[in-house]
């Protein structure tokens, strides 16, 4: 699931085709805290994350049959899950037209000049307070969502580039390119966050 | 404050491309070294890679484990109708 504990649970495939209750159980618990915490992050409320969560077992579940194995289970929930809040997201608001990112503005945005301050300095306590972190977070949340989700899977998630692919159904390169634009955003909100942290900021 | 416009200066623009590859360790030998030569000589650059560096870093450390709250959990469990399968400690702390 994660490069850190690249121990991916095996799973009967057969039993899970079969709809078999208490080896979805296991599925279930082996990844509800990563689906949690992937749609806490996209939807910044736990209420929503919440909903997500169950939407998505709940349609994995009903997939189970056509389940094929021919990604790894956690990748087709992660799927299930992106897909899940993404129409969530739609859903809350009806108005936004498109989730991918308008192209208009890549030049607009590369040609940003960008803030340079060294804020590494900071102390730790300051740069991890609790401020601090809802200041990440919402940084995340500001994110374009096609972003963001790059920006979750790799770098939250700690999915290989390969794995984001997957789950996004994208080339390799279309990840890269996301989430270094997402890297370079976030960036760019932090940095604005903790320049007013620098004392005596010239 | 500085700002920094990248579009003007060649070599800046080409390392601030090539930066999620080299924080991520996919870059081959040979830019890794073009991209450290240029920020000993460049200041902005250097200041930008190790904010950028930082930024994937706060990330990393403020990231929760994938725990779920007991709670939250045991709805799950409810609304899957596998509320058979949950383990006695979760199922207890609730009701
Ligand atoms: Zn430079």
């Amino acid at each position: 699931m994660n490069q850190q504990d690249q121990t991916e649970v095996e799973f009967s495939l057969e039993a899970l085709q079969n709809g078999d209750q208490a080896e979805f159980a296991r599925v279930v618990a082996t990844y509800s805290g990563y689906i949690y915490r992937l749609a806490l992050k996209m939807l910044h409320n736990p209420q929503d994350a919440e909903d997500v969560l169950q939407d998505t077992f709940i349609k994995a579940f009903h997939a189970l049959p056509k389940f094929q194995g021919q990604s790894k289970v956690s990748t087709w929930l992660y799927r299930i899950a992106t897909n899940e809040a993404l129409m969530f997201l739609r859903k809350k608001r009806p108005d936004t037209v498109s989730v991918e990112v308008p192209h208009q503005n890549d030049d607009e945005e590369a040609s940003r000049p960008l803030q340079i301050v060294d804020w590494c300095c900071l102390p730790e306590d300051e740069l991890v307070s609790d401020e601090a972190r809802e200041q990440l977070d919402r940084s995340i949340t500001q994110l374009p969502e096609s972003l963001r989700l790059a920006f979750v899977l790799r770098d939250i998630e700690g999915l290989s580039t390969r794995e984001t692919a997957e789950v996004l159904e994208i080339s390799e390169t279309a990840v890269k390119t996301r989430l270094h634009r997402a890297r370079m955003n976030l960036r760019e909100s932090l940095t604005a966050y903790y320049q007013g942290k620098i004392p005596e900021s010239v | 404050m500085t700002q920094h416009d990248y579009h003007n200066h060649h070599d800046c623009f080409h390392l601030l491309n090539s930066l999620s590859d080299y924080v991520d360790g996919e870059l081959g030998e040979e830019l890794c070294n073009e991209i450290e030569r240029h920020v000993a000589d460049c200041e902005d650059c250097r200041i930008f890679v190790d904010t950028y560096k930082k930024t994937i870093y706060l990330y990393h450390e403020t990231t929760a484990e994938p725990e779920i709250p007991s709670d939250v959990r045991l709805r799950l469990f409810h609304r899957l109708n596998l509320k058979d399968f949950l383990e006695n400690s979760v199922g207890e702390a609730q009701e």
